[in-house]
C-alpha cells in the first residue's frame, strides 16, 4: 500500500528510514540464523567428523613428538582455543588420562565389535544392525549404557505415525467445517462459529496434553478397548486438537476467497448450496486447501508438548524407548542430560535440523501456493 | 478471459439469503448436515475441554494457592502454591514483549508504508514471516541454546571475563530472546492488518498539509492503529505465555528455593509446571486438585489475553469492512 508522494524526507528522518528498512529484515536474518546455529552444532554428524566409538586407536604419550600439531588436537578433541594455551606438559596428561581411560574399559566390551563401530556414522543411524545380544538385526535408538545406539528410522516412524492419525482426524473435520462456515452456514451463525473454532488455537499446547492424559486416555482406552493406555493414537487425536483451527482458518480463508459470482452463477443454474459448494467453490479453491493440510502437516510434525506428555511420559522417567517416541519429543527429554559438545548432544541437534528443513519446505510449498491461488482469484494485486 | 466481472456489476448479497435451489435434494441435505455435525463437534472439543478444566479446577483454585512459594517437594497439595511460576511466567513473557514490539512493529510498518509491492525483496520478507510462524517450537528451543547460549553467551562472559558462565548458561534473558523470535510473526501480521485498516485519505491529508513521510507514520498513522497494535502484543504474549518447548533448554528450572531477580537467573514457569504436575507426580490422584487448579491459572492467562485480542481484533475488521 504505501503512498510515494509527499516532501522528501529530511537528513534525520532519511536516517530513520533506512533503519526502518533494516529493521524489516530482521525476519529474514532469523531464518537465516536459525539454519546457521542449529546447523553448526549438527555438522560434526552430517559431515561424519564425529566419532563415538567407544574403543579408540590409542596413541602413547611417547610418542607425542611424532604427531603434527593438528593431529594431536584432532586426537584430543580440544577447541582451537584451548590447544593454542595449553602447554606441552599438560597435552602430555590428557594423552596420558586417555591411554588410562581406554585401558579401564572391561575386557569383555573390549571384545565386542559394537565398541568399535561409530555409531554416528549414516550407515549405523539408518540401517539395521545385529548388535551383540540380539538375533536379528534391529532399528533401534538408545542412547544410554555403554555403546549408544542412534539409529533415528524409529523416531521418524515414529514422528511420522503421530502425525498421519493427527492429519486424518484434523483434516476431514476441519475442512468440513470450513466448508460449512463458509458457504453454507447463515452470515450470523458465521459470526460466532468462526472466532470461537479459532480459540482453539488459542489453548496451549501442555494443556491439550495435559488434558489428553488425564482424561481422554482412559475415555479412548475405554471406548476402543485396546491394551496400552498411553500410545500414538491417544497423541494422535490430541494432536489434531492442536492442529484443527490452523487448517480450518486457512481452508475457511481460501474457501472465502471464491469470487461471489462463481457461486451466484451455479444458484442461479439451480444448484443446490452444498452442489455450488462442493463442485464450484472447492474444486476452485482446492490448492489452498491442499496448502491447508502441508501447513498442518508441518505444525503436526514439530508439535512437542501433547506428544511428550501423552506418548512418552512414561519413558522420559525410565528411559524405556517405544517405537512411539517421536522426533520432537526425543529431542526435548534427552536434551537435558545430552553433555554439550559430545555426540548425543550433536545428533539430537541434527535431529532438530532434519525437522526444521522438513517444516521449512512444508511451509514453503504452503505459502507459495496460497499466493498463486489468490493471485489467481483476485487478479494482480 | 477475466474471471472477475468489474466491482460495480457485484451486487452485495448475503451468503444464503436470497438465492435458494428449486426443489430438495437429498444429498445436499446429507452432505450439509455431515459438514455441520464437524463444526459442531469441533465446538464441542473445545467445549469439553473448558467445561472439565473449569468444573475441576474452579473448587480447587484459592488466594493461598496463587500466593504461596512451595517448598521443594511442590506434589503436596496442602502447601504447595503457583506464585513464582506466576511471577516467572510474567517476567519472561514481559521482557520478551521490549523486545518483539519495536522489531515487529517496525516490520509493520516497512511492509505497509514503504514496502515496493511487487519487490522480490518484498515477496522474501513476507516469505520469512510466514516461515517464521510454522517453525517448530521445538526448533526454537535448540536455535535459542545454539544460539543465545553457546555463542553470544559464552563469548559475551569471555569478553566481560567472568569468572564462571554467568550468560552462557540457561537464563531468563535468553528464554525471553528466544520466544521474541517465535511470536515475531504474531505481531508483524496483527499490526499490519491494522496499518491496513487506516484509510488513505488520512495519509493524503497529512501529506497534503506538509508532513513528511514518517511524521505521517509516526503522528497520523500509527495512533490511529494503537488497537491492532495491541493487539498484536496480547497475541504474542498469550502465545509466548503457553509455550513450554522454546524454554526447556534455554531458561525455566524444575525447581528453584528462590524468585529470578536478575536477567541472568532461571526462573519457574506456569507451563512447565503443568508438564512436570502431570508426568513426574510420584501419586497423580492426589495431586490432580492441584494439577488442575494450575492448568487454570495458566488457561486464566492466556486465554484471557486471547479473547480480549479477539474483541479488539473483530472491531479492527469491522472497520476494516466498512472501509470496503
Amino acid at each position: 500500500m504505501g503512498i510515494h508522494r509527499g516532501h522528501r524526507a529530511r537528513p534525520l528522518e532519511w536516517i530513520a528510514e533506512r533503519g526502518i528498512f533494516l529493521v524489516a529484515l530482521s525476519t529474514i536474518l532469523m531464518i537465516f540464523l536459525i539454519f546457521v546455529f542449529v546447523g553448526r552444532e549438527a555438522m560434526p554428524i552430517l559431515f561424519g567428523q564425529e566419532n563415538s566409538a567407544l574403543i579408540k586407536p590409542v596413541i602413547p604419550p611417547e610418542e607425542m613428538d611424532r604427531l603434527k600439531p593438528e593431529e594431536l588436537q584432532a586426537y584430543l578433541g580440544l577447541s582451537d582455543k584451548a590447544f593454542r594455551q595449553m602447554e606441552r606438559e599438560t597435552l602430555r596428561e590428557l594423552m596420558i588420562v586417555k591411554q588410562e581411560a581406554q585401558e579401564e574399559i572391561p575386557e569383555q566390551l573390549r571384545n565386542d565389535p559394537d565398541a568399535h563401530l561409530n555409531t554416528t556414522e549414516w550407515s549405523a543411524m539408518l540401517l539395521p544392525r545385529q548388535w551383540s545380544g540380539y538375533d536379528e538385526p534391529v532399528y533401534i535408538w538408545q542412547p544410554i549404557g555403554s555403546i549408544h545406539k542412534y539409529n533415528i528410522v524409529p523416531l521418524i516412524i515414529g514422528s511420522l505415525k503421530v502425525t498421519l492419525v493427527g492429519l486424518l482426524v484434523a483434516v476431514p473435520l476441519a475442512v468440513g467445517a470450513a466448508i460449512y462456515v463458509s458457504q453454507l452456514a447463515r452470515p450470523r451463525v458465521r459470526e460466532v462459529v468462526k472466532p470461537v473454532i479459532e480459540m482453539l488455537s488459542g489453548i496451549p499446547s501442555v494443556v491439550i496434553g495435559f488434558f489428553a492424559l488425564l482424561v481422554m486416555a482412559s475415555v479412548l482406552q475405554s471406548v476402543f478397548g485396546y491394551q496400552t493406555r498411553l500410545n500414538a493414537f491417544v497423541a494422535g487425536i490430541a494432536l489434531s486438537f492442536a492442529v484443527i483451527p490452523l487448517v480450518f482458518s486457512i481452508a475457511e480463508d481460501a474457501l472465502t476467497s471464491v469470487p461471489r459470482s462463481y457461486t451466484q452463477a451455479a444458484l442461479a443454474l439451480g444448484a443446490s448450496r452444498w452442489q455450488t459448494a462442493w463442485q464450484i467453490v472447492l474444486p476452485t479453491a482446492l490448492p489452498g486447501v491442499f496448502a491447508a493440510v502441508v501447513l498442518g502437516f508441518g505444525r503436526a510434525i514439530g508439535e512437542t508438548m501433547i506428544v511428550l506428555m501423552v506418548c512418552s511420559a512414561s519413558v522420559v522417567s525410565w528411559s524405556i524407548f517405544d517405537s512411539a517416541r517421536t522426533i520432537t519429543t526425543t529431542i526435548a527429554a534427552e536434551m537435558a542430560e545430552a553433555v554439550a559438545g559430545g555426540h548425543h548432544y550433536r545428533i539430537l541437534f541434527m535431529l532438530g535440523a532434519i525437522l526444521f528443513a522438513v517444516t521449512f519446505i512444508s511451509n514453503l510449498i504452503g505459502d507459495v501456493v496460497i499466493h498463486r491461488l489468490k493471485h489467481r482469484l483476485e487478479g494482480k494485486r | 478471459m477475466n474471471p472477475i466481472p468489474p466491482t460495480g456489476m457485484i451486487i452485495p448479497t448475503e451468503p444464503g439469503r436470497h438465492f435458494r435451489a428449486g426443489k430438495f435434494d437429498f444429498w445436499s441435505f446429507f452432505f450439509s448436515g455431515l459438514t455441520g455435525l464437524a463444526t459442531l463437534l469441533i465446538l464441542a472439543i473445545l467445549a469439553v475441554l473448558l467445561g472439565n478444566i473449569i468444573i475441576n479446577g474452579w473448587p480447587n483454585l484459592s488466594w493461598h494457592f496463587v500466593s504461596t512459594i512451595p517448598r521443594k517437594d511442590f506434589f503436596d497439595p496442602a502447601t504447595t502454591g503457583v506464585l513464582p511460576m506466576i511471577i516467572g511466567t510474567t517476567i519472561r513473557v514481559f521482557v520478551m514483549t521490549i523486545f518483539v514490539l519495536p522489531i515487529g512493529v517496525i516490520t509493520a510498518i516497512y511492509l505497509t508504508e514503504y514496502a515496493p509491492t511487487d519487490s522480490m525483496l518484498t515477496r522474501i520478507i513476507r516469505a520469512a514471516v510466514n516461515n517464521l510462524a510454522g517453525v517448530p517450537s521445538i526448533v526454537f528451543g535448540l536455535f535459542g541454546l545454539g544460539f543465545f547460549i553457546n555463542f553470544i553467551g559464552r563469548n559475551l562472559d569471555e569478553f566481560l571475563q567472568n569468572p564462571g558462565p554467568v550468560w552462557g548458561q540457561p537464563a531468563v534473558l535468553w528464554a525471553s530472546l528466544t520466544l521474541a523470535v517465535m511470536t515475531l510473526p504474531v505481531v508483524i501480521v496483527a499490526t499490519e492488518e491494522s496499518l491496513k485498516a487506516i484509510p488513505l485519505g488520512l495519509r493524503e491529508a497529512s501529506l497534503a498539509l506538509g508532513a513528511t513521510k514518517l511524521e505521517t507514520i509516526c503522528k497520523v498513522v500509527l495512533p490511529q492503529a494503537l488497537p491492532g497494535i495491541m493487539t498484536g502484543g496480547i497475541l504474542a504474549v498469550s502465545r509466548a505465555a503457553g509455550e513450554v518447548a522454546p524454554i526447556l533448554f534455554t531458561g525455566v528450572a524444575y525447581y528453584m528455593a528462590s524468585l529470578p531477580s536478575k536477567l541472568s537467573d532461571q526462573f519457574m514457569d506456569l507451563g512447565y509446571h503443568v508438564f512436570v504436575l502431570s508426568t513426574q507426580s510420584p501419586d497423580i490422584e492426589r495431586t490432580r486438585p492441584i494439577l488442575y487448579a494450575t492448568v487454570l491459572v495458566l488457561l486464566l492467562l492466556t486465554f484471557a489475553l486471547n479473547f480480549v485480542a479477539i474483541l479488539i481484533r473483530a472491531r479492527v475488521r469491522k472497520k476494516l469492512r466498512a472501509l470496503g
